[in-house]
């Protein structure tokens, strides 16, 4: 997804021997609205060698307090304390002093290393990957600089200081200090080029499974401040009126008797819909109702999803438009094959329905500053785009990086969306005030940029003695980033890899297997879902290789292991996952196991479902899982994300579905678009594989493995397989 | 002038009565730890308790709590119950984006000040207003075993 994206780009500065650092992002204004690009900048942006971490990231006050300044964005998922967890093992200090902060406007110092380093952002379960070394580095050459300070000052050997809990001392001399009274001759000190960092042996911190988020005790306490939370002297709070249909525009509108309304301050068009902005929430809620718009549909989106689904069970019949992969001969192969198996499976449109609806805060400064408040997960661009919709130059805009209540994608979007809102509206304004717009739940649910809807069409051969010849996985569906600035990048030959991954990178020894791919052209915005592509292609991958297995007559987990072989990270986690759940052990009456293993974002996922199904009823009661993201930096935070990751992905399997009528989203609100509640929650075990690789991420792996387990036990307690989600659609379908 | 208790204290707030009890206590009086959800009394991000009842403050007109007690996550704190579920919370690290915790502690609270032990059928119940897309439920549930087990002590 966006890591590919990337990736993409600085592997083109590569190629073309520029720096990898030295990417601008590009806009120029284009008749439809905003068109931006990335283009080269000149070499002499690149950054110098060695940088201070004091100056990039991590502050010492004077009263020791520490400011871990993040490069990621934290939407619950736990950056903000990873990164800090990096920073207090190597600086040695107490918990009680470290505060996290997001940090912006410098791709040098914040480019996502996972990408290739061309821009800030957080995404592809990327923080740790990006963050492992360069934030243990910042700890560690602050904690040198503070002891060569505290060395002159007491002129003793630095080497011969310690630092713990945030105290300098020296054992021979008797000298001890806070390290606040040292920050400032610290940061003046040299910047070591190398510094060594911990060996693990002597972690405290990383694989510590009794550390506690930092930030827990404010959020059980109603003090951590999300972008709802902004207040501003003078603020006016702003509500959205979008187009019903996808792609339609303000033909006119008529707020006169809006205008009326109390605490009404002004309504405005800008290119995204019509904006009620008010004295505060309830006098824009009140008045918006009293607004009358016309819309020009005459771009729009008028087919319903029904339409939309059958053209692409159409579309999988025929030829695939592009290859995604392609090993041996797979026509050949089914050809000869003993036993063909065929499958389709549909996946609907998901909304991220995250629980803080979308919003941000824009405040013009008399000095020609601009300020936005909001979940920024990729600020140079919207630090850009805001610059382009403000018409000032992107230098004076200052963003203020909010945690945010959720997200799983939905607040990296290409066009900036809510962010280049809050500023147009204020600018429309004209600049009288600040101006916070907030999304109601409906704007938020019919807003689009939606996991798209896809259609799968598989076939596999097995030979005569029960052994998978060949593979077929023909996959319809919108891309996520045509028609975006990530296009050029991401997309190659017609693929583009975020149809694809999960699927083109199958891990099973099939001698002949292809993977097709037909994009199809469909006005709904789509977006990165939590593990992106990864999202249905397990789903298919995991439940069609089940059937393969019932077809060779093969244990699930046995078939699985042996087409694994080379693939040693896999077969760990799915071993250890069925060793733990008492795979092939009796269950109690009625219930049944199902399992699935996946790879996304470079962690290996194994997980195992224990089912019931009364009539038309599926029950999950437990899920054991195993995953191998490589060294473990918090246990806790692992868990918890894998717990998680699963509850999001069985709430959207079993019900979630967002569903068009002539053009219009069906669903609003939380009556219609159904997420998993407490009743349905299974009790979850997460094992975590020891491993000293190199971390890797677990905001998304755990999400791509329940649908697939929790479907293979369906089958075994009721003989049908789910090929159609969600699940309350596929138990009468 | 619509005046009721809140937190203890008295307020006075010079708003229009119909306008939902969520945004006076957000926008007028300065009480944002109340968080928005769906406007609907569908998630419960709002739960606050009206005379000690958890209630959906979207769905509550202000003008309705005249002269009655509301309270807040920002005042529950000096409750025992709530205490020891806010501590607990912590303890287990429930919250994940933390964005649905304010009323999913205020409907924990409401829960085991009404049921000292109760079952997980109970919490079903009790809990199954609130939404968490994070889905830390299984924490919450523990949790909320955690602090009866605590309180009886």
């Amino acid at each position: 997804m966006l890591a590919h994206t990337l990736q993409s780009i600085a592997q083109r500065a590569a190629d073309t021997k520029l720096s990898r650092r030295g990417f601008l992002l590009a806009a120029a204004a284009t008749t439809t609205g905003l068109a931006v690009g990335f283009r080269p900048a000149s070499a002499d942006t690149a950054a110098k060698a060695a940088v201070s971490p004091f100056e990039s990231y991590v502050e010492i006050a004077k009263d020791g307090s520490v400011t871990v300044l993040s490069s990621q964005f934290d939407m619950g998922q736990g950056a903000y304390h990873g990164l800090a967890t990096l920073v207090v093992e190597e600086l040695g200090v107490g918990w009680d002093r470290v505060s996290v902060q997001g940090a912006y406007g410098n791709a040098a110092l914040y480019g996502n290393l996972a990408w290739g380093g061309a821009a800030q952002g957080t995404g592809g379960s990327t923080s740790m990957v990006s963050s492992w070394q360069r934030y243990r580095q910042a700890g560690a050459a602050a904690r040198e600089m503070l002891k060569a300070a505290a060395a002159e000052a007491w002129n003793v050997p630095a080497s011969e200081i310690t630092v713990s809990e945030g105290n300098l001392s020296h054992a021979g001399s008797g000298h001890s200090a806070d390290i606040g009274d040292f920050a400032e001759a610290a940061a003046s000190q040299p910047v070591p080029a190398e510094v060594a960092l911990k060996d693990p042996s002597d972690w405290t911190q990383i694989g510590n499974p009794d550390l506690r988020r930092y930030d827990r005790v404010g959020k059980t306490r109603g003090e951590q401040d999300f972008t709802l939370d902004v207040r501003l002297p003078g603020m006016l709070t702003a509500v959205m009126i979008h187009p019903p249909k996808f792609g339609a525009t303000v033909a006119s509108f008529d707020a006169a008797e809006a205008k009326q309304s109390p605490g009404v301050v002004d309504v405005v068009a800008i290119p995204r819909g019509v904006a009620v902005v008010g004295q505060d929430m309830w006098s824009a809620l009140k008045a918006r109702d009293l607004v009358t718009v016309e819309w020009d549909e005459s771009q729009a989106e008028t087919r319903g999803t029904d339409e939309i689904l059958s053209e692409y069970r159409a579309l999988a019949d025929q030829a695939p438009a592009a290859m995604a992969r392609n090993d041996g001969d797979v026509a050949t192969a089914l050809a000869n094959a003993d036993k063909v198996l065929e499958a389709s499976f549909e996946f609907p449109f998901l909304a991220h329905a995250a629980m803080e609806p979308l919003n941000a805060v824009a405040r013009m400064n008399e000095d020609g500053t601009l300020e936005i408040w909001g979940g920024h997960q990729l600020p140079d661009l919207y630090q850009y785009l805001a610059a382009v919709t403000a018409d000032i130059d992107p230098q004076k805009v200052r963003l203020h990086i909010m945690k945010s209540g959720g997200g799983f994608g939905r607040r990296a979007v290409a066009d900036g969306d809510v962010v280049v809102e809050s500023v147009a509206i204020a600018k429309a304004i004209g600049w009288q005030a600040p101006v916070k717009v907030q999304w109601t739940r409906e704007n938020d649910m019919r807003g689009g940029r939606y996991r798209p809807a896809y259609v799968h069409k598989l076939r596999a051969g097995l030979d005569a003695d029960g052994k998978l010849i060949a593979y077929e996985d023909h996959i319809v569906g919108q891309s996520i980033v045509k028609g975006t600035p990530f296009e050029s990048a991401l997309v190659h030959n017609g693929v583009d890899h975020t149809s694809v991954e999960g699927a083109s990178n199958l891990p099973y020894q099939v001698p002949n297997l292809s993977v097709g791919l037909t994009t199809t052209d469909v006005k709904v915005p789509v977006l990165w879902w939590r593990s992106v592509g990864s999202t249905q292609n397990a789903y298919a991958g995991e439940v069609f290789i089940d059937e393969v297995a019932e077809a060779a007559g093969a244990d699930p987990v046995e078939f699985r292991l042996g087409l694994l072989t080379d693939k040693p990270r896999h077969a760990e986690v799915l071993r250890l996952a069925a060793e733990k759940a008492g795979w092939g052990k009796p269950l109690p009456e009625g219930r049944h196991h199902g399992v699935a293993v996946h790879e996304s974002f470079a962690s290996f996922v194994a997980q195992v479902a224990e089912v019931s199904v009364d009539g038309g009823d599926i029950r999950v009661h437990r899920v054991v899982c195993a995953v191998d993201c490589g060294t473990a930096i918090n246990p806790d935070t692992i868990r918890a994300q894998i717990e998680g990751g699963i509850g999001f992905g069985l709430g959207a399997i079993m019900s979630e579905e967002i569903t068009m009528t002539g053009g219009e989203v069906d669903q609003g609100n939380f009556d219609s678009y159904e997420p998993l509640r407490i009743d349905a929650m299974p009790e979850v075990e997460v094992h975590i594989v020891q491993s000293d690789a190199p971390p890797t991420g677990v905001g998304e792996p755990g999400v791509p493995p329940i649908g697939p387990a929790v479907a293979n036990a369906v089958f075994r307690a009721t003989g049908r397989r789910l090929r159609m989600l969600p699940f309350r659609k596929g138990m009468t379908a | 002038m619509i005046k009721f208790t809140l937190n203890g204290a008295e307020q006075t707030l010079d708003v229009d009565p119909d306008m939902p009890l969520l945004w006076a206590l957000r926008d007028h009086a300065g009480l944002t730890g109340t968080k928005f959800g769906c406007g609907l009394a569908q998630c419960g991000a709002c739960t606050v308790h009206v005379d000690g009842y958890p209630t959906r403050s979207c769905q509550t007109f202000v003008g309705d709590v005249e002269g009655a007690s509301v309270t807040t996550i920002e005042g529950v704190g000096s409750d025992k119950v709530a205490a020891t579920v806010q501590t607990v919370w912590a303890e287990m690290d429930v919250p994940q984006c933390g964005y649905c915790q304010s009323g999913q502690i205020m409907s924990a609270v409401s829960l085991l000040s009404e049921t000292p032990k109760p079952t997980d059928e109970d919490i079903d119940g009790a809990m199954w207003g609130n939404l968490c897309r994070c889905a830390t439920y299984q924490r919450i549930r523990a949790a909320i075993h955690e602090a009866a087990r605590r309180l009886e002590a």
